[in-house]
């Protein structure tokens, strides 16, 4: 039990110090970094948790998709960052006062709420005992049984998104010689050659 | 010592927190805005996951699965936008961003 509370309270004050780095870097590519970092330790929190599958998708989804794509835009645009930060300090005060608001809000809520002794019976789908199955197994047995709507509906919202992506950055620059693979595999031998019968000392007369 | 709910609640409400405060710290810059929203919803995340395994029920953990693939989703679209925008203006600064104002 002290192991798991001394892992969570790294891997919290990891995620919360990476957190506060995201938004105070200079580099643009140091704030991708420190969300790795961030996405890392919440995935350790989700391991602390018992939520192994969540944490690796959050690996994959988050540290190999999203946060690749962070960097390949911060990398990709020639963008002079050092003037984007003017007026930093500027909306600091009222920054920190909304921040320090709504923190004050949540830990209120969190300090004086408790859950109802019956919540327990009335849990849609419980955790089957973790001898059983794994949570990756738990977790398939309901998402593809009863969300399987809402398993189908997120794959159509990436599968929009792909096509949003690819439609708004594909563009057709004037100009510039293409593969045209059709026109290529649509040649036929007619449109190509000529095959003229050429008498003997006559030669051919036009071209 | 025990850890237990209040403690995950705790760092997903700093996380979110942080979130907030990066969106009003880098007025100007549209990644760490965007990054900042990542940030926020992965507090969301982390409390969803809090309760799904404090209550024993799975549910919170497929909606947080949902939540993971909006949020992949919406960072695609909105990193293409700010590349399209890069390309037309050759600036990101929000500030900028006031062509379709009426």
């Amino acid at each position: 039990m002290v192991v798991a509370a001394i892992a969570f309270y790294i891997f919290a004050g990891i995620a919360v110090a990476a957190a506060f780095m995201v938004i105070a870097a200079r580099n643009p590519v140091h704030s991708v970094l420190y969300l790795i970092l961030t996405f890392f330790s919440a995935a350790g929190l989700f391991v602390l948790m018992g939520a192994e599958f969540l944490a690796m998708i959050l690996l994959i989804v988050y540290v190999g998709a999203v946060a690749v794509l962070f960097l390949f835009v911060v990398m990709m645009l020639d963008v002079n960052f050092a003037s984007l930060r003017e007026g930093f300090l500027q909306y600091l005060p009222i920054g920190a006062l909304v921040g320090f608001v709504l923190f004050l809000e949540m830990v209120m809520v969190i300090g004086t709420w408790v859950i109802a002794p019956e919540t327990a019976h009335l849990a849609q789908s419980p955790i089957p005992p973790l001898g059983d199955v794994t949570n990756a197994e738990a977790i398939g047995r309901v998402m593809y049984t009863q969300y399987i709507y809402f398993f189908q509906a997120a794959g159509m919202v990436l599968l929009v998104a792909m096509i949003g992506a690819i439609v708004l950055t594909l563009r057709h620059r004037e100009g510039v010689q293409r593969q045209s693979i059709t026109a290529q595999v649509g040649r036929r031998a007619e449109d190509a050659l000529e095959i003229r019968k050429v008498e003997p000392g006559q030669g051919i007369s036009e071209l | 010592m025990e850890i237990g709910l209040a403690h995950y609640l705790t760092v997903a409400a700093m996380l979110f927190t942080l979130g907030i405060f990066g969106i009003f710290l880098n007025r100007k810059n549209v990644i760490i805005i965007l990054m900042s929203i990542e940030l926020m919803l992965l507090a969301v995340n982390i409390n969803l996951v809090s309760f799904s395994t404090h209550l024993g029920d799975l549910t919170g953990q497929i909606f947080a699965m949902l939540v993971l693939t909006v949020a992949a989703g919406e960072a695609a679209i909105g990193l293409a936008i700010l590349v399209v925008y890069f390309r037309n203006r050759g600036s990101i600064a929000v500030e900028d961003i006031n062509m379709m104002k009426g």
